[in-house]
C-alpha cells in the first residue's frame, strides 16, 4: 500500500484508466451518461424547438395531446405528428425539447447536489471517526440536521435568501443555488455517518499503526490511507444521492419552492405526467427512464472507479 | 379483493331490499372521500370547508341554501320575511319560529335556548370562534318561548337573513356545550368530536385528520330517512387519486371537490363507474392587479404601499390586457365542467350578474390597437412596449396547483402577443394565503403585479364582498398587512356606492346597485375577471338522490341519498 | 462500554434540547400561518382573534416553554397512567393516577391532545412502515451478499439494474403505477387503506395483509435498493482482505468466511443505514402514506406542516429527535460489538 503510494502518480492514474477501460460496466455508464450529457447540451442545438413554446389560437387545440410517433405503430387512430416525435403535453409543448431542457436543470442540480453532499459527508464523517475530541460534537449536529423538518427549513430560507438570491444571480440562478444548497443540507447526515462507522474501525486497523510508525502526518494518513478505503459506501451514496437530489428537487418544485412553473426538470415532468399515466403514459415514463439511466450509469461509473482504484481487485 | 367485493357484495345484497319501500338505514353504507381530511367536527372552532362539510351531516342551521341558492326552511316552518311580519319593518328584528317535535340525536328537545346557546358560544371574545361575523351587528338573542328566537340588529339590516343560516352557522346543543364557553373550547375535545345535533345521522367514530364513520340518528325527524344506515368518510390524498376511487376502482361512492383538468375528467369518466356533478355558486378566478408600486428596490415603507403603480393603472393597459386573454381556453384547458367564462366580479345570483362587459372572444388586434392608440408602444425594439420609458414587464404570482399554472403559462403567452413580458412565479398556498405579517409572499402583501386566485362570499348576499373594494381596507403595514383590498383599489365614488347598498332593500334593488358597483371596480382596473368556477364532484352510477350544491354544504342532502336499484 | 452508553445517555438531555429549541426556532421563524386554510370569507379581525385563542400572542419564550414542560413533564405522566390503567402490558400494575388534569400539549387543527391522535396513528405506521422495513433487511442483506460474493454475475447485474431503477423511482410515480395496474386494471387490491380494521382473527388478518400489499411494496423496493447497495459494496471492499485469503488458507468452509469473517466486517455501514432508517419507520413514509391514504404518522407530519399546526411539528419532530438520537447510540454500540477493536474511552 505504501509502495504504491510512494509511487510516480502518473503511472499510478496510467493504470487505474488502463483498469476502468477493462471494466465493461464502467464503459457503458461512461458511455451512457456522456450520451446523456450529449443530448441534453448538445440536443437543443439540433432539435430547435423551443421548450416553452405555446401553439396560438386553433393550432393550441390541433397540438396539444399529440402522441409519440411510435404510438402510431399499434394504434393506427393515434394523434401522432413527426413535428413531434414524443410528443405534446396537455399545452401542447414539444415533450423532447422539453426532455432535454428538463435535463440540464435536473443534471446540474443533481450532480451539484450530490457534490455538496458527499463532499460535506465525507469532509465531517473523516473528521469525526479521525478526531475522537470532534467526534462527539459533529455528530450531535448530525442528530440536529437529522432532526430538523425539510419543509419548515425551505419556508424559513426561502425567506432570508430568495428575494437577495433572486436579485444577485436572477431568478433561476437564485433558485438554483438554494435548492442545491438546501439538498446538499438536508442530506449529508447519512454520509457523514457511514464514513465515521468506517473510519473508527479503519483507523485501528494494521496498516494505518504502520503508516502511523513511520512518522505519517494526520492530514496524510487521511487522504492517501482512510479515504481510498471508504471509496465504495462513498460512490454509491453519490450515484444514490444524484437520484434523491432529483426527486427532492421535483418535490420543491410540486409544493411551490422550486423554480418558476414555466421552467421544465425532470422530475416535474414526471410529477405533472403522473396525473395522466393511463392515457398518456409517455409523459412520465420517459423522464422517469432518463431519471433512472442517470442514476444507473452514474453507479456503474462508481462501480468501474471502485475497481479501478482498488489495488487488491486491480490485478485480477 | 377486500374492500371492492365487500362493497360490491354490500350493493348486491341491499339492491334488494331498495326494491320495497324504503325506509331508515335500508341501504346500507356509502363511502364518501374527502382528500382533505376533517380535523375537527365543531365548524365554529375550524372554519374550514372539509370540517364546516363533515360537522354539518350532524349539525343543522334553522335555514339553507338549496342548490339554486334560494334560502329553504331547515328547523323552522317558514322563512321570516318583512311580508309574513318574522322581519321587522324598520329591518333590526327577525322572529325564528322553531319546527315543532324536533329532537336532538340524544332524544331531547331542540329549543329556542339552544339557539341562543349557539350565539352566545360563538361571540365570546376568548373562544376564537370561526364564524363570529356571521353574528356581526346583534346586539341581542331573545327567547321569549321554548320554539321562538328574537334577534335584535344594532342598525336597519337589508339582509338579516346570516346568523344560523348555511353550513357555517349550525346550532349547537346548549347541554353539550355548556362548560365550553371561551377558553375552554379546546379542553372540550369529546364534544367537538361528537357534537350532538339534529342531522340525520349521529358519529361513531371520529380519527382527526383520517376517518369518521356515522350512523343513521334513531331520533331524526323524518321517520323514513336517512336510508344509509353507516356513513363513512375517509380523508387524505389528492383530487385526482379520489376520482380514481370513485370512477375506475369503485371503491368509493362519492369524492369532494374534484378540481382536475378536463382531459383528466373525461378519461376518467370514460372508466363508466360513474358522473361528475357540478353547480356553480359566486366563486370567481381572478387576476388583482396592483394599484400601488411593488418595485423591490423601493424601501420597505414604500414597496406596495405608494399609489400608483407605474403602468397598470392606464386603462389602455388593463383593458388591453383583458382582451388578450382567451378565456374560453382557459376553460377548456384547466376547467371543463367545472368552469365558465365570466366578466364581472360577482357572476351569481342571477340578480347581482351584470351584463355590461362582453369578453368571452379574445381580441389580440383590438388590445394591440388600444396600446398603440395610447401611445404606449414598443420604443426600443426588444418586442416589450413602454409607457414612459417604463417597460411593460410583470410579476405575476399565484399560488402552487397544476391548472393555475397551466393558465399562468397561457396567459403569460397571450400577453406577450401584445408586447407585455411576464414573469412568473408560484408560492405554496399555505404561505401564500397564510396571513403572516413577516412574510414577503402573501397574497396580501402583493409583492408582484398581477396574481390569481379565486374568491367567494357565504350566502347569497355580497354586501360584504363588495366591501373588499373599500379604501379602508387596504392592506397596509400598520395593519400588520391585513385588509381584504387586495387591490388596494381605492374610489370614493366606490365607498359612497357600498354605503347607499347597505341601507337598500329588496333583491332587485340591491342587484342594481350590486351591479354598478361591479361594473366601477371592472371598469377601473381592479382586477380583470377570469372564471366562474362551480363545485365538482364525482358521484358513482349506484348513487342516487345527490343534489350538488355550491351555495351550502356539499353533503346538505345526506338523508336523501339512496343506492340505485 | 456501559460507562460510554451511560455518558452518551446524559449527554443526550442537553443535546434534545438544544434541537428542540432549534426546531422551535425554525418553525416560529418560517412564514407560514395557521390561518391559511380558513376560507378568504372569514375577515382578518376573526382569524386575528383565531390566533389569539390558539396562543400565537405570548412571547417565545413562553411559549416554548409551555410547550417543553407540557411534552416533558405532563406527557410522560399521562403516558404512565394510561400504561397502568389501560394497557394489556402493565394493565396488572396499580393504576398510578399521575395525571391531574394540566394542559397538555394541544394541536391547533383538532383542538385535541397530539400525543392522543399519535397513539391512534402509530398502528397503521408501524403495520405498513415497520413491515417495509423487516421485508426490506430480510431482502438486502442476502442479495447484498451474494451479489458481492459473485460480482459481475447475471444475479449481480440485474440486482444492480433493478434497485438502482427502484430507488431512482419516486414512490410518487410508483405508487400510482401499482394502483393503476393491481387496483384499476386487475382489481386484486384495494387502492385505499381502511385504518378502521381490526385484526381480530384468521380472516380479517388476510384483509388486512391484502390491503398491505402495495404500499408495503412500493416501500420495500425503496429501502432494499439503497440497503443492498451498501451491503454489496461493503461485502466488496471486505472480501479482498488479506483476513480473507488466511481464513481461507486456514482450511475454513467458504460459508464460514463469508458469512461469519466477511459479513461481520461487513455490517458498519449497513448498521448504520438501518439505525438510521429505524426512527423513519416513526416518521412514517410521507408520500407512500399519501399515495394509499395510509394516514399514519407521515400524513399526520404533512399534514400539520401543511396546516402549519405548530405544536403538532414541534411535537412530532422532537419525538423523532428523540428516537434518532436513541438509535445513533445503539450504532454506536453495536459498532463495538462488530468490531471489539474500536473504542470509545
Amino acid at each position: 500500500m505504501t509502495d504504491r503510494a510512494e509511487a510516480p502518480p502518473r503511472s499510478q492514474w496510467a493504470e487505474v484508466w488502463h483498469q476502468f477501460r477493462r471494466h465493461r460496466g464502467a464503459m457503458f455508464g461512461a458511455a451512457v451518461f456522456v450520451f446523456i450529457i450529449a443530448g441534453v447540451f448538445l440536443g437543443p442545438l439540433i432539435w430547435t424547438v423551443d421548450p416553452q413554446f405555446l401553439p396560438r389560437g386553433r393550432d393550441f387545440l390541433n397540438l396539444r395531446d399529440t402522441r409519440p410517433i411510435y404510438v402510431a405503430l399499434w394504434d393506427g387512430a393515434a394523434k401522432v405528428s413527426w413535428a413531434h416525435p414524443l410528443g405534446t403535453d396537455n399545452l401542447g409543448r414539444d415533450t423532447l425539447a422539453r426532455l432535454m431542457f428538463g435535463g440540464r436543470v435536473s443534471i446540474a442540480v443533481g450532480l451539484a447536489a450530490m457534490a455538496l453532499t458527499v463532499g460535506l459527508g465525507t469532509g465531517l464523517g473523516l473528521i469525526a471517526g479521525f478526531y475522537r475530541r470532534l467526534d462527539a460534537p459533529l455528530m450531535r449536529l448530525t442528530d440536529l440536521f437529522l432532526a430538523l423538518p425539510l419543509l419548515p427549513l425551505i419556508l424559513v430560507a426561502s425567506l432570508l435568501f430568495r428575494e437577495a438570491l433572486a436579485q444577485r444571480f436572477g431568478p433561476e440562478g437564485g433558485t438554483f443555488l438554494l435548492i442545491v444548497t438546501l439538498i446538499g443540507l438536508t442530506s449529508w447526515m447519512q454520509v457523514a455517518r457511514i464514513v465515521r462507522g468506517d473510519v473508527l474501525a479503519l483507523k485501528e486497523r494494521e496498516f494505518i499503526l504502520a503508516a502511523r510508525s513511520i512518522g505519517t502526518t494526520n492530514a496524510r494518513l487521511i487522504t492517501r490511507h482512510l479515504l481510498p478505503n471508504i471509496l465504495s459506501p462513498v460512490l454509491v451514496s453519490a450515484a444514490l444521492g444524484i437520484a434523491t437530489a432529483i426527486i427532492t428537487e421535483s418535490a420543491l418544485s410540486f409544493l411551490g419552492f422550486g423554480f418558476p412553473p414555466d421552467f421544465p426538470t425532470w422530475g416535474r415532468l414526471l410529477n405533472d405526467g403522473v396525473a395522466r399515466l393511463s392515457s398518456y403514459p409517455e409523459r412520465a415514463v420517459w423522464p422517469g427512464i432518463l431519471i433512472s439511466l442517470t442514476v444507473l450509469s452514474v453507479n456503474y461509473l462508481g462501480d468501474g472507479l471502485r475497481d479501478a482504484l482498488d489495488p487488491r481487485i486491480r490485478g485480477r | 379483493m377486500t374492500a371492492r367485493s365487500l362493497l360490491l357484495g354490500a350493493t348486491a345484497s341491499f339492491a334488494m331490499a331498495t326494491g320495497a319501500q324504503a325506509e331508515r338505514g335500508s341501504d346500507g353504507e356509502v363511502r364518501i372521500l374527502y382528500w382533505q381530511a376533517p380535523s375537527t367536527l365543531n365548524p365554529f372552532l375550524s372554519g374550514g370547508r372539509k370540517d364546516t362539510e363533515a360537522g354539518g351531516i350532524i349539525l343543522e342551521p334553522l335555514a339553507r341554501f338549496d342548490e339554486e341558492g334560494i334560502l329553504t326552511p331547515w328547523l323552522v316552518d317558514e322563512i321570516p320575511t318583512v311580508e309574513n311580519g318574522g322581519v321587522s319593518e324598520d329591518l333590526t328584528q327577525i322572529t325564528w319560529k322553531l319546527s315543532p317535535g324536533i329532537t336532538w340525536s340524544d332524544g331531547t328537545p331542540l329549543t329556542s335556548a339552544d339557539v341562543k346557546f349557539t350565539y352566545e358560544y360563538c361571540t365570546h371574545p376568548e373562544g376564537g370562534c370561526a364564524q363570529q361575523s356571521k353574528f356581526n351587528g346583534i346586539t341581542s338573542v331573545e327567547t321569549p318561548d321554548a320554539q321562538t328566537v328574537v334577534v335584535t340588529f344594532d342598525s336597519p339590516t337589508p339582509n338579516p337573513h346570516v346568523a344560523f343560516v348555511g353550513m357555517e352557522s349550525p346550532i349547537l346543543q346548549a347541554a353539550q356545550f355548556a362548560d365550553c364557553l371561551g377558553a375552554a373550547a379546546s379542553s372540550c375535545t369529546e364534544a367537538n368530536f361528537a357534537p350532538i345535533g339534529t342531522g340525520p345521522f349521529v358519529v361513531e367514530e371520529f380519527r382527526p385528520n383520517d376517518v369518521i364513520v356515522y350512523a343513521a340518528n334513531e331520533n331524526y325527524r323524518k321517520p323514513d330517512r336517512p336510508y344509509f344506515a353507516k356513513v363513512t368518510l375517509k380523508g387524505g390524498g389528492d383530487p385526482a387519486s379520489a376520482a380514481r376511487a370513485v370512477m375506475e376502482t369503485g371503491e368509493f361512492d362519492y369524492a369532494w371537490n374534484q378540481q382536475l383538468a378536463p382531459d383528466i375528467i373525461e378519461s376518467l369518466e370514460a372508466g363508466g363507474k360513474g358522473v361528475f356533478i357540478s353547480d356553480f355558486g359566486p366563486t370567481m378566478e381572478r387576476l388583482m392587479l396592483n394599484h400601488t408600486n411593488p418595485d423591490p428596490s423601493l424601501g420597505p415603507d414604500e414597496r406596495a404601499i405608494i399609489k400608483p403603480h407605474p403602468f397598470l393603472q392606464n386603462p389602455a393597459v388593463y383593458k388591453a390586457m383583458s382582451m388578450a386573454i382567451d378565456r374560453q381556453l382557459l376553460v377548456e384547458v384547466g376547467y371543463g365542467p367545472a368552469g365558465k367564462v365570466t366578466c364581472n366580479w360577482v357572476p351569481a345570483p342571477e340578480w347581482y350578474n351584470s351584463d355590461t362587459f362582453d369578453c368571452a372572444e379574445q381580441d389580440l388586434e383590438g388590445a394591440n390597437a388600444l396600446l398603440d392608440e395610447a401611445g404606449i408602444i414598443d420604443t426600443d425594439g426588444d418586442g416589450i412596449r413602454e409607457k414612459d420609458g417604463v417597460p411593460l414587464k410583470v410579476l405575476f404570482q399565484t399560488s402552487t396547483n397544476a391548472v393555475r399554472q397551466d393558465s399562468q403559462e397561457l396567459i403569460k403567452q397571450m400577453w406577450s402577443d401584445i408586447g407585455i413580458e411576464t414573469e412568473l412565479r408560484n408560492i405554496n398556498a399555505s404561505v401564500f394565503f397564510g396571513g403572516d405579517a413577516g412574510s414577503p409572499d402573501t397574497f396580501q402583501r402583493f409583492y408582484a403585479d398581477v396574481q390569481m386566485y379565486a374568491n367567494t362570499f357565504g350566502g347569497t348576499d355580497p354586501q360584504g364582498y363588495f366591501g373588499n373594494g373599500l379604501c379602508d381596507k387596504a392592506p397596509t403595514p400598520e395593519k400588520q398587512w391585513q385588509g381584504e383590498n387586495i387591490a388596494r383599489y381605492c374610489n370614493p365614488a366606490f365607498d359612497a356606492l357600498h354605503e347607499e347598498l347597505t341601507r337598500t332593500v329588496g333583491n332587485e334593488a340591491r342587484g342594481e346597485i350590486g351591479r354598478q358597483l361591479n361594473d366601477m371596480a371592472i371598469e377601473e382596473g381592479m382586477m380583470i375577471p377570469l372564471v366562474h368556477r362551480g363545485t365538482v364532484a364525482a358521484r358513482a352510477n349506484t348513487l342516487e338522490g345527490v343534489v350538488m350544491n355550491a351555495w351550502d354544504s356539499e353533503l346538505w342532502n345526506i338523508d336523501a341519498w339512496r343506492r340505485a336499484d | 462500554m456501559l460507562t460510554y452508553a451511560i455518558r452518551r445517555l446524559v449527554l443526550s438531555v442537553p443535546t434534545l434540547l438544544l434541537i428542540a429549541l432549534a426546531i422551535f426556532l425554525l418553525l416560529n421563524l418560517a412564514p407560514n400561518d395557521p390561518m391559511a386554510q380558513v376560507p378568504l370569507t372569514v375577515p382578518p379581525e376573526v382569524k386575528q382573534k383565531m390566533r389569539e385563542a390558539l396562543g400565537l400572542g405570548e412571547a417565545l419564550h413562553i411559549q416554548f416553554w409551555k410547550w417543553l414542560v407540557q411534552m416533558v413533564w405532563v406527557e410522560p405522566r399521562v403516558l404512565v397512567d394510561w400504561l397502568t390503567g389501560d394497557s394489556a402490558l402493565f394493565g396488572w400494575l396499580p393504576d398510578t393516577a399521575l395525571y391531574r388534569g394540566e394542559q397538555r400539549v394541544i394541536s391547533w387543527q383538532t383542538r385535541s391532545p397530539v400525543m392522543d391522535i399519535v397513539a391512534q396513528r402509530l398502528p397503521q405506521t408501524l403495520w405498513v412502515v415497520g413491515t417495509a422495513y423487516l421485508l426490506a433487511i430480510v431482502i438486502a442483506v442476502p442479495i447484498g451478499i451474494y451479489s458481492a460474493y459473485r460480482q459481475y454475475s447475471w444475479f449481480d447485474q440485474a440486482g444492480t439494474f433493478v434497485s438502482m431503477i427502484g430507488f431512482s423511482v419516486p414512490p410518487f410515480f410508483s405508487g400510482v403505477l401499482v394502483i393503476v395496474i393491481f387496483s384499476v386494471q386487475l382489481g386484486w387490491f384495494p387502492s385505499i387503506y381502511d385504518t378502521t380494521h381490526q385484526v381480530t382473527d384468521w380472516q380479517s388478518l388476510l384483509v388486512q395483509i391484502n390491503q398491505m400489499i402495495l404500499p408495503v411494496m412500493v416501500l420495500t423496493l425503496q429501502i432494499t435498493a439503497q440497503l443492498s447497495r451498501f451491503m454489496r459494496a461493503s461485502m466488496l471492499d471486505n472480501l479482498g482482505q488479506d483476513y480473507v485469503r488466511t481464513a481461507r488458507a486456514k482450511g475454513l468452509g467458504e460459508p464460514n468466511v463469508v458469512l461469519v469473517h466477511v459479513l461481520r466486517n461487513s455490517m458498519i455501514p449497513v448498521v448504520t443505514v438501518i439505525a438510521l432508517g429505524v426512527p423513519n419507520i416513526f416518521g412514517g413514509a410521507i408520500i407512500t402514506e399519501q399515495v394509499f391514504k395510509v394516514n399514519g404518522i407521515g400524513q399526520l407530519l404533512i399534514t400539520a406542516i401543511e396546516a402549519n399546526d405548530l405544536p403538532m411539528v414541534q411535537t412530532l419532530t422532537f419525538v423523532f429527535a428523540v428516537l434518532i438520537v436513541l438509535f445513533n447510540l445503539l450504532a454506536d454500540l453495536a459498532y463495538g460489538l462488530l468490531d471489539p477493536r474500536i473504542r470509545y474511552d
